[in-house]
């Protein structure tokens, strides 16, 4: 029995490090503002995973690759980290003026390979760097996609900045066509999300508002990326929101079935603050 | 205490003088009277202030500020974005302390402020409108309008009330 808390433990840390979309938990970070002024500015950060928006209630998401961008594009250090049962917390000091990204990406590899007449999956943390040694010897028929997972959220001194946005090519990004840092309740917002640094029509778009624990209905909103991977939002209200973007989810095969070829997957999540008007 | 008052008084009459039939035609001055209410609240901050003037298809230009300028290291600044109507179309592009702009933060009572044609950046005609927002520390945040036009015409040109952070606001061209 302990054994197996153990080990749910590890599955829903592994989770927290990079985001699974199977999982119901949602993972997020908080920004204590997103619209700054003054010369001395600072942003603490609330990191965790759980299933009511933004509560921490499950478990924290930790701080390994969480790093900051500075306007100017350069990196920077996350400071005062420290990690609860619940959630972690940071500090970035924002030296600059413009729009600062803070966030973290990860890259696993997810397939499977035969050995032995059996077809075994890929042991979890398996990347495209150490895929090599983690195969056994023998290893025949290797099936592997990608997935990638961001997390990020962003915070503006002064005027809004676009040099944090910068696409890598790599997994789910956002491009600002509505500055994320410039949002107001009655407003509609447009965002393009890029899969592999390509426009991508037809990914899964999930908005949902905070405060969660206050409320009877969820307020989804379900919204899919049109052909230019464009997608539009009218903010209902004023608060934070929970944004999850993900590659479309294959029906599920029967339980038991063989793994097919697995699919390319890609996440992305970002918590982003509706100023009242 | 007299001399300098009469000073004031000749100059006064001097340029009206010179420059009477100019006046007459086009008020050159906009005063506004911006009443700032009394709280009998337990913990009392002066409201950060903001006036800016928006013409559509221009950007906004803000004539006043008034915030705690003076703080060590420019603390003060830190609050300007809950002047948030103002900071999202003007104040966040400023750099702090502005000139001729930034101003200390009043207290209850009615004040009068005066801001030239040029000040206001209405030098082209058409219609205008003189935007006022007030935010208070541990209290709350209104935002007033009032439209006006120029050219415009001398004496009163506008009001508004507020209900919670401004009280009544007015406008007047001489």
């Amino acid at each position: 029995m302990k054994k197996r808390i153990l080990g749910l433990a590890a599955t829903i840390a592994l989770s927290a490090l990079a985001v699974t979309p199977a999982s119901a938990h949602r993972q997020w970070m908080m920004p204590s503002a997103t619209v700054l002024s003054g010369d001395d500015v600072w942003v603490t950060v609330d990191a965790a995973v759980s299933n009511d928006l933004f509560y921490f209630e499950h478990q924290p998401l930790r701080l390994d690759g969480i790093k900051a961008w500075a306007p100017d594009g350069s990196e920077a250090q996350i400071e005062h980290g420290s990690t609860g049962r619940y959630r972690s917390t940071f500090d970035v000091h924002l030296t600059q003026k413009g729009t600062w990204k803070i966030g973290t990406a990860s890259d696993a590899l997810m397939g499977s390979y035969d050995l032995n007449g059996k077809t075994e999956r890929l042991p979890r943390g398996t990347t495209t760097a150490n895929l090599a040694e983690r195969l056994p010897a023998g290893a025949t028929n290797v099936r592997t996609a990608e997935s990638n997972n961001r997390n990020e959220i962003f915070v503006t001194v002064g005027e809004p900045t676009t040099t944090v946005f910068q696409t890598t090519g790599k997994g789910i990004e956002l491009v600002p066509v509505t500055h994320p840092n410039d949002l107001y309740a009655g407003e509609a917002a447009t965002f393009q999300f890029l899969l592999d640094g390509k426009p991508a029509a037809g990914l899964t778009v999930t908005v949902i508002p905070g405060g969660i624990r206050y409320r009877d209905q969820l307020g989804q909103i379900d919204l899919t990326t049109g052909a230019d991977g464009r997608v539009t939002v009218t903010w209902p209200e004023a608060g934070l929101y929970w944004v999850n973007v993900t590659t479309p989810r294959a029906e599920q095969g029967e339980e038991g079935a063989a793994p097919a070829q697995p699919q390319r997957r890609a996440s992305y999540v970002t918590t982003l603050e509706v100023m009242a008007p | 205490m007299t001399s300098p008052m009469r000073t004031i008084l000749i100059g006064g009459t001097l340029s009206a003088v010179l420059a009477a039939p100019a006046l007459a035609a086009a008020p050159g001055t906009m005063d506004v009277t911006v009443t700032i209410p009394r709280l009998k609240v337990a913990e009392y901050h002066r409201p950060y202030v903001a006036i800016w003037v928006e013409k559509e298809g221009a950007p906004a230009k803000t004539v006043a500020v008034w915030y705690d300028y003076d703080m060590k290291n420019g603390e003060g600044t830190k609050w300007l974005r809950d002047v948030r109507q103002w900071w999202r179309v003007s104040g966040r592009s400023m750099t702090f302390p502005a000139n001729g702009v930034t101003g200390a933060t009043r207290a209850p009572g009615t004040h009068k402020v005066s801001f030239s044609r040029a000040q206001l950046g209405a030098t082209v005609p058409g219609q205008y409108t003189l935007v006022i927002e007030a935010a208070r520390e541990v209290g709350g945040r209104e935002l007033l309008r009032i439209p006006f036009t120029w050219p415009a015409k001398a004496g009163a040109g506008g009001r508004a009330a507020g209900t919670s952070e401004l009280g009544a606001v007015s406008i007047s061209f001489r």
